[in-house]
């Protein structure tokens, strides 16, 4: 008989030994004669659970977690392959999991479920019914259903999609137009694009072919950070098996359209997941900031019309087509419609990816989905949105998931990454560190972003060693003032961000020396 | 995906780095340089083959490319992730970004840099290891986490990653 059996392939799986849990798990099934069907499939993204283990069974498929490779042995004296229950380490159908059912998943809807890298499974999971109705729509009706659907970029500006789509749209015809997916997820506490491009590659293929189709471009790179290989790597494969059946390449779907897609890798740069830094990267330069106007959607990658969007923005695309703008626009509150992918990460005990409709609030994703922190001391501090974004004190954690309540707290959501840390925190570490971070990563082309960082570092050291710690406060804050008005981009303009919530809600920590921070 | 997973052979060929000759760099450029924009997959190429940019691959790349000079270093320099000197025999990066910060990535900073004997930059005086700071892995709900050539590794604590110091120290192929 064959026992078909999944374990995760995505980085973090793979960072816990899923690798080594395949190995056990088709050693044992060789003893016992058993043949296996090994399925690789993306991760679901409950990290803590991982690797996650699941077993077809005839009543379903049931799952064990998390399975470290010293673990399988026993899992298999214990029945796994039969899926039996009894077993500390099973979880029963994982899709009737709380963590699961309490989200509201229109994006990563299929993530988990299938092999990456099967066009096949991705084509079963309702892959490529967007692209068909966009295929055989005008250019204009393609934006017109993403204006409808209210779409924001994910990347953090939340600019809305359809309007950047109709601006290059606007621009004449008869010229070069680009898509280019910003693929660089720098900030620390977010996964949401690796998830995207390690577990369902084809999604964001079928979404920057849906915006090639809208605007007329014939071209997209996607530029993914040097620090996700496996990204790259599912990515050429997706790419290549989409352009043998045709999703992709001169004659798109068999609307006679043409669009190709190349993966471009950058080099460990955060500044450049800034877009016009990016450009500058992908046209082989230095990633220094443009200014801006011209608006890259005018004057992009070489010069040309430009779609700039975030992998989410991109991916959030093949579903608002397949099922229409209203059917996105229902979900959300206000002005940000639809989904956000939150990460849950840091000290937090149940970290993962959760798709949720705008407005829960942030206590909600804390308590109902992350369970508290990961060491079990009191939760302290919260950054959402990276590291260029405040820390949130308890008293803000009953805001809602949502562009402009963030904003009315000097907040904001950014990339949708939520980083929790415990009591044992130092802030003053905290709010260093955001200086620290922006003098290694500024691009260097202004001023206030290049040497204020520098110059935020000293005068923290000067603040916590007690050298004139009044006059260094109103300096600091001045400094801070200088970037946020004075810098070229959000990277000096959004560094502040931190160090002014530490000083606002977490003073005592700036003002205590540095403490060494025990394991 | 079974079969696609595994980064092994991508290690293989960065170990034995080191060797390098004009041509080799003249192979590179000439196989990419009809791309738009291509000096960045011209880096990534030369420094996938011989482990490093060599510096006087610089002047071959301008000429190549009619770029001066000047383009080609600027360009080399301000990534992070373009070396122009070989690494130790295990390229080790500690993520110092936030989410593993709150999970203990300070504490285990301090221990990897006491445990090799070296700061960020720099290899072990038996160039094993050479040691460089990461912003972000992606792997933030399973910090701390680190990456040994190409293998992340996730929830590092103190032991463990004596632990893989001992494993590749032995044998240096033995990853994990």
């Amino acid at each position: 008989m064959t026992t078909t059996i999944y374990v995760p392939c995505d980085t973090t799986a793979l960072s816990l030994g899923a690798d080594r849990v395949v190995q056990k798990l088709q050693q044992a099934a060789d003893q016992k004669n058993i043949e296996l069907h090994l399925i690789r499939n993306g991760s679901r993204g409950l990290f803590w659970l991982e690797p996650l283990v699941e077993v077809q069974t005839p009543y379903g498929r049931v799952a064990y977690g998390p399975v470290e490779p010293e673990q399988v042995d026993e899992l298999v004296s214990a029945g796994l392959f039969d899926g039996n229950p009894e077993h500390p380490l099973f979880l029963g159908d994982i899709s009737q999991h709380s963590y699961l059912q309490q989200q509201q998943r229109l994006t990563f809807a299929r993530i988990g479920i299938t092999d990456p890298i099967c066009i096949e499974d991705y084509i079963a999971h309702g892959g490529f019914a967007g692209l068909k109705k966009a295929a055989a729509l005008t250019t204009q009706g393609i934006v017109d259903e993403v204006k409808v659907s209210g779409l924001r970029g994910r990347g953090g500006a939340a600019f809305p999609a359809g309007i950047k789509w109709q601006t290059v749209l606007d621009e004449p015809q008869n010229q070069q137009k680009y898509v280019v997916c910003n693929a660089d997820e720098g900030d620390s506490g977010t996964f949401a694009d690796r998830l995207v491009m390690e577990c369902d590659p084809y999604m964001l293929i079928e979404g920057m072919t849906i915006a090639g189709l809208a605007v007329g471009a014939t071209l997209g790179f996607i530029y993914v950070r040097s620090e996700y290989l496996l990204s790259q790597k599912m990515l050429d494969e997706a790419i290549r098996r989409a352009e043998v059946l045709g999703y992709l390449g001169d004659n798109v779907c068999g609307n006679g359209r043409s669009f190709r897609l190349e993966v471009r890798l950058g080099a460990g740069a955060y500044i450049c997941g800034e877009e016009t830094s990016l450009l500058e990267s992908l046209e082989g330069k230095r990633g220094l900031v443009r200014s801006k106007p011209p608006l890259p959607a005018i004057k992009g990658l070489f010069g040309q019309p430009t779609v700039v969007n975030n992998v989410l923005s991109l991916a959030a695309v093949p579903y608002i087509m397949a099922h229409g703008g209203k059917a996105y626009a229902d979900y959300g509150m206000g002005r940000s419609l639809g989904t956000l992918p939150i990460q849950l990460a840091g000290n937090i005990k149940h970290g993962g990816l959760i798709e949720l409709a705008f407005g829960a609030s942030l206590r909600k994703v804390l308590e109902d989905f992350g369970g508290g922190t990961f060491t079990g001391r009191p939760m302290r501090a919260v950054q959402v949105g990276g590291p260029l974004m405040a820390y949130l004190p308890e008293s803000q954690w009953d805001t809602p998931m949502d562009y402009e309540a963030f904003a009315k707290l000097g907040a904001g959501i950014g990339h949708g990454g939520v980083v929790a840390f415990d009591d044992t925190v130092d802030m003053g570490e905290q709010a260093r560190f955001a200086m620290e971070f922006c003098a290694a990563e500024s691009c260097g082309k202004c001023t206030p972003c290049r040497i204020g960082s520098v110059r935020g570092v000293e005068v923290i050291d000067r603040i916590r060693a007690g050298e004139h710690r009044d006059n260094n406060l109103i300096l600091l804050q001045e400094l801070c003032e200088t970037m946020v008005d004075g810098s070229l981009c959000a990277m000096g303009g959004m560094t502040p961000f931190p160090v002014q919530s530490v000083m606002k809600h977490f003073p005592e920590d700036l003002m205590a020396s540095s403490r060494p921070v025990e394991a | 995906m079974s079969e696609t997973t595994d980064p092994k052979a991508a290690v293989k060929s960065m170990l034995v780095a080191g060797d390098w000759s004009p041509e080799i760099v003249r192979q590179e450029v000439a196989a990419l340089q009809h791309k738009p924009g291509a000096l960045l997959p011209i880096l990534h190429a030369i420094q996938d083959r011989v482990g490093y940019v060599p510096e006087d691959a610089v002047p071959i790349i301008a000429e190549m490319l009619q770029q001066t000079r000047a383009d080609i270093h600027g360009v080399i320099s301000f990534y992070h992730h373009f070396r122009t000197h070989p690494s130790g025999s295990n390229l080790l990066e500690v993520c110092r970004a936030e989410a593993c910060q709150a999970r203990g990535g300070r504490a285990l900073e301090r221990h990897v840099q006491k445990r090799l004997n070296v700061g960020y930059h720099d290899t072990t005086a038996d160039n094993e290891f050479t040691l460089v700071p990461v912003y972000c892995l992606g792997n933030c709900a399973c910090g701390p986490s680190i990456r040994v050539n190409n293998d992340i590794i996730g929830r590092v604590t103190s032991q463990k990653f004596d632990q893989l110091v001992d494993a590749l120290t032995t044998s240096v192929l033995q990853l994990k």
